[in-house]
């Protein structure tokens, strides 16, 4: 029983931050209706750039993590302006190749200047697990879930509070309308992905912590996919909820399973859960929240 | 004044919709631009907003203007910025914002929040309806209230003037009349400009004061709402009042009774 706690626990932790990734992901979508196939990319980029920063000749962690997220929200305009908007109004599937071209460039890339090798990625958190009544909380996950609970609140603020926040949220209702009230729909597109690139910051700290920093943190992003079809591709909420049921499950399934079987299966499980949903909620369990009355 | 002048539009690059269109709004004044389904009056608001590139089209030839300035080939956020606020048809509230928000995004090209404010309660006052409904989601409200909302988010970039398309399309005369109303009295006490797409000629004429008809992309007819009232053809096609129905067009309907008389 006791275990079980644990792993829900630190299930829960985990997950947190799989929601934010996955936010940065479903907003893209929501206001662009791009499927971003490169998300875990721009996180190992992060990842990367944050190991850099800090290795080495050590910049302090509060420079290291302005300048990071400073970085990836002008790169996220940049890469908006430069490679997605020209594709507006071409067909899906081209703009999903286009997604997948610009992961394996980033992929390139990161060998290329900092090369294969994997980095440390250090940060000033303790190893030794806090100790709650029955439940023993990894530092790592905690200060992960903070970061993650204080990045949401924020975009929930953005979003139901200012007038930026409620522009993307009507962009992502109906285009036309929002032109026709004079938002500048391309703008807002921009800031979709500057966001994406923002969580991106967030989950390259985080994970290139976790598991160190080489070209298989991109895989941390794929995880994105089995939590965007649980949540549903299109709800925010769903997301939230979507990635805390799959750190739960992982967790789960590495401190049951795994014994069982020798290991391995918190990789899979999500995707056996996701095949699962599609068959029976293509749309996730919160997604296609279109509200059918006129 | 708004004031189009031989305007042409086509879409895909290949389909004419607009054959050279010219209209004149005055200030302060209600115009109803009549014709049956597919005239082009949708195109022709689109056109005055600027959204026309969504859908592919594009305006060939010709000028919109708003007071003496150009606004044809500008950005529709420039467009309302300068005082042109359409409300499209079918509504399209934003239905996963409340009432409350889509006033807010109705506002988005504005900074002033001080009158932001005092508009959002003038929408309020005109419509005491969304006031009790402010913080629910666009799409649980009522078609009438949708309708409500949609026209008072197009207020809330404080327009000289609103284009109106179709307001009156499936909801109940009860309700049709209730927005009539409105719209007249913000007309009468706001001094606000209307340009009023219709199909339910009837109903726009007792609150317009000029009527323009449209037909297959032209304008094919003129006058004062009054005389429109009283033109017997219009009565016959578009009010309704004769029995005969399956007509097509005000000219069929002329070239019928020219038909007529030379048979008879
Ligand atoms: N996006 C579009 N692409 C091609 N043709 C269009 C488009 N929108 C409207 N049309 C055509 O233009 C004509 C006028 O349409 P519209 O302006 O919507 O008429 P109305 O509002 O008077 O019913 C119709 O024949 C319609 O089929
Ligand atoms: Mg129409």
């Amino acid at each position: 029983m006791e275990f079980l706690f644990d792993l829900t626990a630190n299930g829960l932790l985990v997950g947190l931050m799989y929601s934010l990734v996955a936010l940065g992901f479903v907003l893209i979508y929501k206001a662009t209706s791009v499927i971003n196939f490169a998300q875990g990319d721009l996180l190992m980029f992060a990842g990367y750039a944050a190991a850099v920063m800090t290795g080495g000749h050590g910049m302090p962690l509060w420079a290291m993590v302005l300048v990071l997220c400073a970085g990836m929200v002008v790169l996220g305009f940049v890469l908006e302006r430069g490679i997605l908007r020209p594709m507006v109004g071409q067909p899906v599937v081209s703009v999903i190749m286009v997604t997948i071209g610009l992961s394996f460039v980033l992929q390139g890339l990161v060998t290329i200047i900092w090369g294969a090798s994997t980095r440390e990625l250090a940060l000033p958190v303790r190893f030794e697990p806090y100790i709650v009544g029955p439940v023993y909380i990894s530092p790592i996950n905690l200060v992960a879930a903070v970061i993650a609970i204080l990045f949401l609140i924020g975009f929930g603020v953005f979003f139901t509070r200012s007038r930026l926040g409620v522009a993307m949220r009507a962009v992502a209702d109906d285009q036309q309308a929002s032109m026709v009230v004079g938002i500048k729909v391309p703008r807002v597109f921009a800031l979709s992905w500057a966001i994406a690139g923002l969580a991106a910051a967030a989950g390259g700290i985080i994970w290139g912590n976790q598991i160190g920093v080489d070209t298989f943190l991109a895989l941390v992003g794929l995880k994105v996919f089995p939590v965007v079809i649980l949540g549903g591709l299109d709800s925010i909420g769903g997301a939230i909820i979507g990635g805390l049921l799959m750190g739960v499950i992982e967790s789960l399934a590495a401190g049951y399973l795994d014994p069982l079987v020798g290991g391995g299966t918190k990789d899979f499980i999500p995707y056996v859960l996701m095949i699962l949903v599609l068959f029976i909620r293509p749309y996730g369990f919160f997604g296609h929240e279109t509200i059918e009355r006129v | 004044m708004l004031r189009l002048n031989n305007v042409e539009v086509v879409y895909d690059r290949t389909i004419l919709v607009l054959r050279g269109v010219s209209l004149d709004v005055p200030t302060g004044r209600i115009v109803a631009l009549l014709g049956s389904n597919g005239a082009g009056k949708s195109t022709t608001l689109k056109t005055i907003s600027g959204i026309l590139a969504p859908e592919r089209g594009e305006v060939t030839a010709g000028t919109v203007e708003l007071d003496g300035v150009r606004i044809d080939h500008r950005e529709p956020a420039d467009i309302v910025k300068h005082g042109v606020a359409q409300v499209m048809e079918g509504r399209r509230t934003f239905q996963l914002l409340t009432t409350e928000e889509n006033l807010i995004a109705g506002a988005h090209t504005r900074r002033d929040k001080a009158r932001i404010e005092q508009d959002k309660d003038l929408v309020y006052e005109y419509f005491p309806r969304l006031a009790e409904r402010r913080g629910v989601k666009g799409g649980y409200l009522s078609g009438g209230e949708q309708q409500m909302l949609a026209i008072g988010r197009g207020l809330m970039s404080s327009p000289r003037i609103l284009l109106l398309d179709e307001p009156s399309l499936g909801l109940a005369p009860m309700l049709v009349e209730e927005i009539f109303e409105i719209v007249q009295r913000l007309n009468r006490d706001q001094g606000m400009t209307v340009l009023l797409v219709e199909q339910n000629a009837a109903m726009a004429l007792t609150i317009a004061q000029h009527g323009y008809i449209m037909e297959n992309g032209r304008i094919v007819l003129d006058e004062d709402a009054e005389v429109l009232r009283n033109n017997e053809d219009i009565k016959e096609f578009y009010l309704g009042l004769s029995e005969a129905g399956g007509r097509r067009s005000y000219r069929d309907v002329k070239h019928y009774r020219r038909r007529k008389r030379w048979l008879s």
